[in-house]
């Protein structure tokens, strides 16, 4: 059960609280896209075995989306930060850098 | 091959069982085959065999990172039906279903595909309406099922709960010869077919690279060597875009946690299976006699094969109220395994950018009663190079072309 | 003979007596038994039969590992199957049946299938009843299934309730034993909240029975000492009857709290507790489980572990009988012959299958003058449903009997294995160390919390620390390392005085004789309730089932209630014997919560019945309930679908509800349609993006029907869109849509759209919402005055705010059913007044509530769309003939690139039709089909039937349908196969049947 600490009201929410919202900084592309990069927007995912950047909402709570960066396959979180944010905050780039410094999917 | 049977047991059992050979070999690795499998888990071996009885291909590797069926073939809740709506997933789930009918048989391998019947509730108005909805395509499109009042309902399932006080049941969806059968047992047996005919299976063997020339697979890097190959298919749910990365593609597909429990072994209950979707839950009892216990996938990104509990107390809820009887027995043993969801819910049989891959996957939480009929398409597609009749609706390219073949039926819930 | 001593038995309470039945016999226990020391106290050694074979069974063990004792507990209600005699505690009235028999427990006429058990080894079904497939369906399944289970299935509605409990602590402590209470006592200072739980009735664990002298003090004292003082600590939480028997992640623990013995004495009104748990830290203080040996008849009721010996008799007063042997591969075990021979029993033999030993108990066991055999093994255990006698042999060799020892009682002991499984629940990862013959905790790889640290710390025994003086070897680690997770100053660590006991290696050897012959290794079992045998293992690996986890499932080892923890430890070692690989490269199977079985009544908790899901209610339920409503779920509402007046039939209501809408005055509570405010500068333009109307132009004071689409281009709601001001529009959404559109919108703006500027408000409960719908509508809102209703005052479309009588309102002139048509929205603490007002004034005007179903049928008459009906997902609004509402100035909005996609334009698509019935008055069945004219196979399939009713104001049946390219189709007659055989046909016409000028609504 996981539980994360909601950045806008800063305190810990237990996933019961919340929705998940699948990958996070998705590029939205409308008319004019070609027929590839709209299916890419709408279907093609990262789906990684390792840190994953994804959305929540906090749904039981405050009621705003936020961001996570976790690991999909230790459930390790590396930090919580706003919905508008596009892309992850240095400081949790860092602390993903530290523990896994090559970078590379989790085995 | 030794034949299994009730004569070959009796007599081999004057001779303590000694006989009986490896049920499938454990060869090595060779440097070089004509098709590539990877993935032995049930759709990968049923894609082997079919490649091997309706082709006479058998130059085949099924490459396994782990132990044999030891993926979502060996953790799901081993439900078989075919009464879905669409017309295209009717098709390629009835030749599944009908193509278990007769396995047993045709692997000489006893699956113990139980056909006991699959009945689907109707606990709203709206839901009642599309399960008719349902009835009606399948009969079109030639899967037997039939509506089933209430009160039938509870002369078929006693233990049913139809005056629940907060969605009384309406009516049921009920498909006669849909049913179970035993998970391993099915990749146990597709795997001693395909043995036989000297294709090999290797456990333990980690694809880690995927060679291509000019845009075409070469061969395929694993822990225990390179292997070149013509063609490669990989059927791997729940690192199907781990493979798709190798090969140098993404796909629509994001990796969800499904979960299921059993029961304590009981004396027999239930004599069919029980889908009960609004409330998110169905339930079965295994010829062992557990209660067999499954609901909805959980909802975030998740390889660890396990989930939320908030998803196990919302189907266990939802199956006391439909049979409050099961709330003195106890919760045995609670597992997870991965499963991949597309863009519109339903599976993946295609050819890939690179020439000569190709990917099956996408099953969700669909993906046992599937086994034969999604192993007979792909391997369709991997002989040909083409897709045929059943694995063509479900190419990758519906999704640029907005053709989804989507199963939920209405996303809202009306007036 | 089993029996009572007069005296002894630290737990039990000889002065309560207890009363209980064991398959319809009276008999006696004491308060602090459980259930298997009551009646091994009776003589009851037989209690059950195996699941394969029907072999008799007796208690193998005192604990949660018990695989044989499997009782049905109760009736009615509260019967309870499969449930462990061993974990239940005695309480008045309990009663108990065995299971699994066809007969009697002492006469099975199962037993036959014992007999053919070598035709029936391990997955011999795979290998039959193939053939004829008939016979499998009919004949052998049935017969499998009936012969599966233990127990049988409660019929009855469980009486008891369960409850749920949230807690937030530092630090759990698994484990109550004496290793668990003292690092509680040294942790205790610390300030820390800690909770310490113990799955049994009683703390201190083994060292209650198998005691030493800790600081010179008996163990037995020295933990009743710790109990008292923790239960004075106001930071320690101590719970008996609690086991701890699921880690999940982000350290998230599920704890079952038993109130069983409370329940029946009527001091608890509920019977578990399932406690949902965050710690910080994670002690296991778990113990170890002694493991069985492997030999021909180590099933026969009377064989029993030596620890479970020794416990029914030092906490229980228990005899295991007159003479007793013990069998044992190692040193611990001879501690129980010591207590016996004590206490009187005659001990003819110990057999220990080692070469020698230099430990300290055997050689006190030999200077009792108590004969001691090393490197000898026991062929065979005589007699069937209780022990008679065994044979010795040589541990080496065939099992050539060497002579024949009568016995009650055979003692056995194969080791001791660490409980580990908390530590690998989320991950952690657990290895088997040669050395000390158990698996311990793989320290490199732990399970880990949500910042990626180990949370998890064993102490113990559960660590593989055997003996007393063991114990606290890495305690002093350990409560460092708290006290650094804390930030806390470091504490002064107690130490223990505790003798060392020489003691010799445990033996390796789980099977015995080494080189048994096929016909004892048939009657060695290594998993007791699944009935595996030695055989079955030989021959899974035989025929390549060789992974760990085909062993498992091949031959259902480890797969019984006990999971396992008598059976996996000898059972893989059994299986790297037999493939030649190392046990470490076997590898363990996985462990799964829950560690020990939950009811899953405790798992659901109290969300039963009436509180299984909310229900939502608009103002105006109680006024439905009381007026013949019948309710319609829609979401998490309900609705009411119709209103029975005398002895209407369902469709006789809604047909008079229609055609009193239609001819004079209606009137429907439409509270639950979504009502969302969207207000601000970029509100106008925000709204353009979802809808795909354009909203922006829309006027003060005017509203709009709306369509939505999600990004794929499918239509999933539609309603009506007012706009208050220059800078606010009221969204309506359907009833399912009303949280749906809030989040969905919110999504967008929050994560996609967050510079423009818009508030988003969902009021869907804010305002009770009235339909006042027919000819007469207007003379009601006359007579309840107060607003210019006036036709060119007050358009279509057009709405206007004030007050009705004494009602604050804002009226929408809005129609769904076709005729003039106001929606009344007030403040929901006035929604039921105003629904009574509207009532007393429409009386004389002939109103008439009406449901849900009146609704669609209105509806449809007219040919509006129904979202769920018309769309079911994969529906654009151009398939539905309402391009009008899209708009084609829009640069963008949500759908509109989906909508330019090949499969979009293709005019193949199905639209939208109606469909006019050539030669019925019945209505075209639900869900139906429509196929080409003459047509019968799925080629000549055009599509589905959307709606279909019979139209009471048209007195004929209505349809509306999408069909393949329906446009075309026009004026074409179509057939629709009934489920019998037979066929419906019909001609394909415009959607509209009613009104098609759409003049009723204007007037």
């Amino acid at each position: 059960m996981l539980k994360f600490i909601c950045p806008i009201c800063e305190i810990e929410t237990d996933e019961t609280e919340l929705i998940p919202g699948g990958e996070a900084h998705l590029k939205r592309v409308g008319p004019g896209s070609s027929d590839q990069n709209f299916y890419a927007y709408l279907f093609e995912r990262k789906n990684p075995r390792g840190i994953h950047f994804e959305r929540w909402l906090h749904s039981y709570g405050c009621g705003k989306w936020f961001h996570v960066a976790r690991c999909t396959k230790t459930m390790e979180v590396f930090g919580t930060y706003s919905a508008q944010e596009i892309k992850p905050p240095k400081k949790i780039l860092d602390a993903i850098k530290k523990k896994l410094p090559n970078g590379k999917n989790v085995k | 091959m030794k034949k299994y049977s009730a004569f070959s047991l009796i007599k081999e059992s004057f001779n303590n069982h000694f006989g009986w050979e490896k049920a499938w070999k454990k060869n090595n690795l060779k440097k070089k085959y004509k098709v590539v499998i990877v993935g032995a888990g049930g759709h990968g071996l049923a894609t082997a065999y079919y490649l091997g009885k309706n082709f006479g291909i058998r130059d085949v590797a099924v490459i396994e990172k782990g132990w044999l069926g030891g993926g979502n073939t060996g953790r799901n809740t081993t439900i078989i039906r075919s009464n879905y709506l669409q017309e295209e997933s009717a098709a390629i789930y009835e030749k599944s279903r009908s193509l278990y009918e007769k396995l047993s048989q045709e692997l000489n391998y006893n699956v113990m595909f139980s056909p006991r019947g699959v009945m689907m509730l109707c606990q709203t108005e709206h839901e009642l309406r599309a399960m008719k909805r349902t009835y009606y395509a399948n009969r079109l499109f030639g899967v037997d099922t039939e509506m089933v009042s209430p009160a039938r309902m509870k002369e078929m399932i006693p233990i049913i709960n139809i005056n629940g006080p907060r969605f009384p049941i309406l009516g049921g969806l009920w498909q006669p010869r849909g049913g179970t059968a035993r998970h391993d047992a099915v990749a146990w047996g597709y795997a001693r077919a395909i043995s036989n005919w000297g294709v090999d299976i290797i456990e333990n063997c980690e694809v880690i690279g995927v060679n291509k020339n000019q845009n075409k697979i070469n061969s395929v890097e694993t822990t225990k060597g390179t292997i070149n190959c013509e063609k490669m298919c990989f059927v791997v749910a729940g690192s199907s875009s781990i493979l798709a990365e190798l090969c140098g593609f993404r796909l629509p597909v994001e990796s969800v946690a499904l979960q299921a429990l059993v029961s304590e072994p009981i004396k027999p209950v239930m004599h069919c299976v029980v889908m009960a979707n609004t409330v998110h839950g169905y339930m079965s009892q295994s010829d062992k006699g557990e209660m067999v216990i499954g609901g909805g996938a959980d909802g975030y990104n998740n390889y660890t094969q396990r989930g939320s509990f908030q998803h196990i107390e919302e189907t266990v809820r939802a199956l006391i109220e439909t049979f409050p009887f099961i709330s003195r027995l106890r919760q045995l043993r609670q597992w997870g395994g991965i499963v991949d969801m597309t863009g519109d819910r339903s599976p993946i049989i295609s050819k890939t950018p690179i020439e000569n891959i190709y990917v099956n996957c996408g099953w969700g939480t669909g993906g046992f009663k599937a086994i034969p009929g999604s192993g007979w398409a792909t391997a369709e597609l991997i002989a040909n190079g083409e897709p045929g009749e059943l694995a063509a609706p479900f190419s990758l390219e519906r999704f640029k072309e907005g053709r989804m073949i989507d199963e939920s039926v209405a996303a809202a819930v009306a007036h | 003979m089993t029996s009572r001593f007069s005296k002894g038995g630290i737990l039990i309470n000889r002065k309560k007596k207890l009363s209980f039945k064991f398959n319809g016999k009276n008999l006696f226990g004491f308060s602090g038994d459980t259930l298997a020391s009551a009646l091994l106290a009776n003589n009851q050694v037989l209690i059950g039969r195996s699941f394969k074979y029907h072999r008799p069974r007796g208690f193998v063990s005192s604990g949660v590992e018990e695989p044989n004792a499997l009782l049905s507990i109760g009736s009615g209600g509260s019967l309870e199957p499969n449930r462990s005699a061993t974990t239940l505690e005695l309480f008045d009235g309990i009663e108990a049946m065995s299971q699994n028999h066809f007969g009697s427990l002492e006469w099975d006429i199962g037993s036959i299938s014992n007999l053919l058990s070598k035709i029936f080894p391990a997955g011999f079904y795979y290998k039959t009843f193939i053939k004829p497939r008939f016979a499998w369906k009919h004949i052998f399944e049935p017969t499998i299934r009936s012969a599966a289970g233990l127990g049988k299935a409660p019929k009855e509605h469980d009486l008891s309730s369960y409850d749920y409990f949230y807690a937030h602590l530092d630090v759990v402590i698994v484990g109550g034993g004496i290793s668990g209470l003292v690092t509680a006592k040294n942790l205790a200072s610390l300030g820390l909240k800690i909770l310490l739980v113990e799955q049994k009735h009683f703390f201190g664990g083994y060292a209650l029975s198998e005691e030493f002298k800790i600081n010179n003090l008996d163990s037995s004292e020295f933990i009743k000492n710790l109990e008292d003082d923790l239960s004075n600590n106001e930071n320690v939480i101590l719970k008996k009857n609690f086991s701890i028997v699921g880690v999940h992640d982000h350290s998230y623990l599920l704890g079952l709290e038993n109130f069983e013995v409370l329940e029946s004495e009527d001091h608890s009104s509920i019977r578990h507790r399932l406690w949902r748990i965050r710690t910080k830290h994670l002690i296991l203080a778990t113990g170890a489980i002694e493991r069985p040996l492997v030999f021909a008849g180590n099933d026969v009721p009377g064989v029993i572990l030596s620890s479970a010996a020794n416990e029914f008799y030092k906490l229980y007063g228990i005899s295991q009988g007159d003479r007793v042997i013990l069998i044992t591969n190692n040193d611990s075990a001879y501690s129980a012959v010591v207590e016996l021979f004590n206490a009187g029993i005659s001990i003819p033999l110990v057999i220990d299958v080692r070469e020698k030993s230099v430990g300290e108990l055997p050689l006190k066991v030999k200077d009792l003058g108590i004969r001691v055999e090393f490197g000898k093994a026991i062929t065979k255990v005589l007699g069937k449903k209780r022990v008679k006698a065994v044979e010795i042999c040589s541990v080496v060799g065939e099992g050539s009997v060497l002579e024949t020892i009568i016995c009650d009682s055979v003692l056995m002991s194969g080791g001791w294995t660490s409980t580990l499984n908390l530590w690998s629940h989320c991950g952690g990862k657990i290895k088997w160390d040669n050395q000390l013959n158990t698996l311990v905790p793989d320290e490199t790889k732990q399970s880990t919390n949500e910042l990626g640290q180990s949370f998890i710390s064993v102490v113990g025994s559960a660590r593989g620390q055997f003996w007393p003086s063991e114990l606290f070897d890495n305690m002093e680690t350990v409560i460092k390392n708290i006290c650094k997770i804390f930030n806390l100053r470091k504490i002064k660590y107690e130490k223990y005085q505790i003798k060392e006991i020489i003691h010799e290696k445990t033996s390796p050897i789980s099977c015995v004789p080494e080189s048994a012959d096929e016909n004892l290794k048939g009657k060695s079992f290594v998993d007791y309730q699944n009935d595996v045998k030695l055989t079955d293992l030989r021959i899974a690996t035989q025929e390549g089932y060789e992974s760990v986890e085909h062993l498992k499932r091949y031959t259902t080892l480890g797969m019984a209630t006990d999971q396992g923890k008598l059976s996996n430890i000898n059972g893989i070692k059994i299986l790297s014997n037999l493939v030649g690989k190392e046990i470490n490269e076997v590898g363990t199977t996985t462990f799964r919560p829950p560690y020990t079985p939950i009811s899953l009544g405790s798992i659901a908790g109290e969300a039963r019945k009436e509180l299984f899901k909310p229900i939502r209610k608009t103002p105006m339920h109680k006024w439905h309930q009381e007026n013949g409503a019948i309710w319609e779920p829609v979401g998490d509402w309900q609705r009411p679908y119709t209103y029975l007046r005398n002895n209407e039939t369902k469709e006789e209501a809604v047909y008079r509800e229609v055609k009193n809408t239609r001819n004079s005055l209606g009137m429907l509570d439409a509270s639950t349609l979504g009502k969302i405010i969207v207000s601000g500068n970029d509100a106008g333009e925000f709204l353009d993006l979802i809808y795909t109307n354009m909203m922006s132009t829309l006027k003060p004071g005017r509203c709009r029907y709306g369509l939505m689409c999600n990004e794929n281009g499918f239509l999933f709601d539609d309603g009506v869109v007012a706009r208050l001001n220059e800078k606010t529009f009221l969204c309506h959404t359907t009833t399912g849509g009303s949280d749906k559109v809030y989040s969905w919108m919110e999504e967008w703006h929050q994560t996609e759209w967050w510079d423009k500027k818009v508030f988003i408000q969902n009021l869907t409960e804010e305002y009770a919402q009235i339909t006042i719908a027919g000819p007469k509508a207007r003379l009601l809102l006359e007579k309840l005055g107060g607003l210019d209703v006036e036709s060119k005052k007050f358009q279509p479309l057009d709405f206007i705010e004030g007050k009705l009588g004494n009602f604050e309102v804002r009226v929408f002139r809005i129609s769904f059913s076709g005729e003039l048509s106001f929606e009344i929205a007030t403040p929901s603490a006035n929604g039921e007044a105003l629904w009574l007002r509207c009532l007393e004034l429409g009386s004389e005007l002939g109103i008439t509530s009406y449901g849900t179903e009146a609704l669609h049928i209105m509806r449809a008459e007219k040919g509006f769309i129904m979202i769920g009906d018309e769309t079911d997902g994969t529906v654009i609004p151009q398939d539905l003939n309402l391009d009008w509402a899209v708009s084609k100035k829009k640069k963008d909005f949500i759908g509109k690139r989906a909508h330019e996609r090949i499969y979009m334009q293709d005019p193949n698509r199905k639209t939208l039709v109606g469909l006019s019935l050539k030669d019925s008055i019945q209505k075209i069945p639900d869900g139906a089909y429509a196929l080409k004219s003459g047509g019968s196979s799925s080629e000549d399939v055009l599509g589905h039937i959307t709606s279909t009713y019979f139209s009471p104001s048209l007195d004929k049946p209505i349809a509306m349908a999408l069909l393949k390219n329906g446009k075309s189709l026009k004026g074409q007659e179509v057939d629709i196969p009934l489920g019998s055989g037979n066929k419906l046909r019909a001609i394909v016409v415009d959607p509209q049947f009613y009104d098609i000028e759409g003049k009723r609504q204007n007037v």
